[in-house]
């Protein structure tokens, strides 16, 4: 690292005001600053709280710490189709299919919400800011990978357009634009995002798919058959199944372990906050043991143990990556608390109870978004009072 | 401009009732899915605005302004019972599509406002221009509305007299194309309204509020 911070430092000048490259100083200092602390993030006069922590190290930590579930998802993806086709190819076939399907998503949600964005740039005749950099990694990971590139480029506008650049660009936005690029595809285009016939790359065509395969992810099969859930290939499957996230699912949202790994960075780096993840988790079990303690024959779907049910779906990695977007979350320390005990519970509830929704974490998140600046002001509300009574008290005495 | 003219076009644009007025939006976004009930419902509503404000014009000297208000009702329920009938009796269909929003006419917030702001305190052919522009008003706003649920939602065109027309091509859907399942829902109205008073206010410099 220090070898690298020495030669950015030595090729530097070539690149600033006067230098023989400062045409290409914007592009030389957008990837300084990915790599280095920038040594200008506040003014150096007057009273600012100074951090080297700016927004652009913030999304390339959080586009880090998904990787490890981006990459298990490409590999998921093969290892998914080429079951479906019944052959045996090998971890590096299987990964090309997946990096085959998967990167042209990528690509599209990032050239779509990117372009949405310069546009608004030349609009508003001000700086590009970095908020699509998350956003752009999170709605190919959210997604099945069958679905269509250009369905993928108008939910990512209208993500962009509706979700953030209304309220006035990156930081000002009410709902996570990545989720509510799903929402979009989820209403707008139901055939695509729910069945049994999305999530396994190409079953919709389903050229050469062996005879009784079924494509069915744990979630859509836990509404009739409960807690006996199976992989395609009619095996039983176990808690420790769902951990590694060898089964059909969105890209990015089947491999728990992987997402944990994700979290663990983001913890590290304080850039997602404990509070949120961890009361989200919390939540979660609490509405899964109460539906377990009230399970009856009428949903089955109540009957699945609550551990099973934060690794299923898109749980863990909506609370981990999700939730915990510093923009649209609570602010306050115990609105964070509440804000994420509301959405882990919320998720499970809308999951189980609504047969028509299994995918109940998009729900929740996007309602404690809308909830989240209601939390932050009766938390604040309840200290004023708290602070208030005591000044009475001190009068009194 | 002569006054007039301006009581008629002031309501399409810097005076719109849905757009800046922000009035009557809730049957904007029920009648909104297809281009057809739209059309008829704007018709309605000019038809019972444009009336009830020159009946009311008329009565202005003799309404004691203390229950003026129930006047007012009695005026516009009459009309739209009278639209209603006329809706069942040529074309039972639309009526039928409609369902209680031609009844609920009665409610719109546009009639009620024109009325009280407008018709109480004027002569009956500036109450007429008044109905007439403030209906119009409301009447774009609702096709423009109609046309996009209805052509991304649908892929057809529903005009009165002439049926549904498609608009997006076969071949379009053998591409892979869909109809985009959410403009149908109600929420989309609402974004929809929600756009046009993004674009509208973003290119009229007399509407962008100083804050």
């Amino acid at each position: 690292m220090k070898g690298l911070l020495k030669y950015v430092e030595k090729i530097k000048p070539n690149f600033e005001k006067g230098g023989k490259y400062q045409r290409w100083g914007a592009i030389f200092e957008s990837f300084e600053t990915f790599l280095f602390v920038p040594g200008h993030t506040a003014p150096r006069k007057g009273a600012h709280i100074r951090d080297a922590m700016d927004s652009k190290r913030l999304m390339s930590i959080v586009v880090l710490a998904v990787v490890p579930a981006l990459l298990f998802g490409m590999w998921n993806v093969g290892y998914q189709y080429f079951l479906s086709i019944g052959t045996d190819v090998g971890f590096w076939q299987e990964f090309g299919h997946g990096l085959y399907r998967v990167l042209p998503i990528i690509i599209v949600s990032y050239v779509a919400g990117l372009g949405t964005e310069f546009v608004f740039v030349h609009i508003k005749q001000k700086e590009i800011e970095e908020g699509f950099l998350v956003s752009g990694i999170l709605i190919p990971l959210i997604i099945p990978v069958d679905t269509p590139l250009w369905m993928v480029a108008i939910a990512t506008i209208f993500a962009v357009i509706i979700g953030k650049e209304v309220f006035g660009g990156t930081g000002m936005n009410i709902v996570n634009p990545a989720l509510l690029a799903r929402a979009f595809l989820f209403f707008a285009y139901p055939s695509k995002m729910s069945g049994d016939k999305v999530w396994v790359s190409r079953l919709a065509e389903g050229n050469g798919v062996i005879d009784g395969y079924s494509g069915a992810t744990p979630l859509g099969q836990a509404v009739e058959n409960g807690a006996n859930i199976v992989d395609p290939m009619g095996h039983k499957l176990s808690t420790f199944d769902y951990f590694i996230g060898w089964i059909p699912g969105s890209i990015g949202e089947t491999s728990a372990l992987m997402i944990f790994i994700g979290a663990a960075l983001l913890l590290y780096t304080g850039v997602g906050s404990w509070k949120i993840m961890f009361s989200a988790f919390a939540g979660g079990a609490v509405m899964g043991l109460l539906l377990n303690t009230f399970a009856s024959d009428t949903n089955p779907a109540m009957a699945i143990p609550f551990y099973d049910h934060l690794l299923l779906g898109g749980f863990a990695f909506g609370m981990v990556f999700m939730a915990t977007d510093p923009v649209t979350a609570a602010q306050t320390e115990k609105g964070k608390w509440i804000y994420g005990f509301s959405a882990g519970f919320m998720a499970i509830l809308v999951r189980v109870l609504n047969p028509a929704y299994p995918e109940g974490v998009m729900m929740a998140i996007l309602l404690m978004n809308v909830l989240a600046p209601l939390i932050d002001h009766y938390v604040i509300r309840a200290n004023v009072k708290k602070r208030l009574k005591r000044i009475k008290v001190a009068k009194i005495n | 401009m002569s006054k007039n003219s301006k009581l008629l076009t002031g309501p399409i644009n810097l005076n719109n009732p849905i757009t800046v007025q922000v009035l009557g939006i809730c049957s904007a976004l029920a009648v909104t899915v297809k281009l057809e009930p739209a059309i008829v419902m704007s018709i309605s509503v000019i038809a019972v605005l444009a009336l009830a404000n020159v009946i009311i014009s008329l009565l202005r000297n003799t309404i004691p302004s203390r229950i003026r208000i129930i006047v007012q009702l009695v005026v516009i329920a009459a009309l739209v019972i009278l639209v209603d009938q006329i809706l069942k009796a040529y074309s039972p269909d639309v009526s039928k599509q409609l369902s209680v929003f031609v009844g609920l006419i009665i409610t719109n917030c546009i009639l009620m406002g024109r009325l009280e702001a407008f018709a109480l305190g004027n002569k009956p052919w500036e109450s007429f221009l008044d109905g007439i522009g403030n209906g119009s008003g409301y009447a774009i706003i609702l096709i423009i509305v109609a046309t996009v649920r209805e052509l991304l939602g649908s892929g057809t065109l529903t005009l009165p007299a002439v049926g549904e027309i498609k608009v997006i091509p076969e071949s379009f859907y053998q591409f892979g194309y869909e109809n985009n399942g959410l403009m149908i829902l109600p929420p989309m109205a609402l974004i929809v309204v929600g756009i046009i008073i993004w674009v509208q206010r973003s290119k009229t410099r007399e509407l962008i509020e100083e804050n």
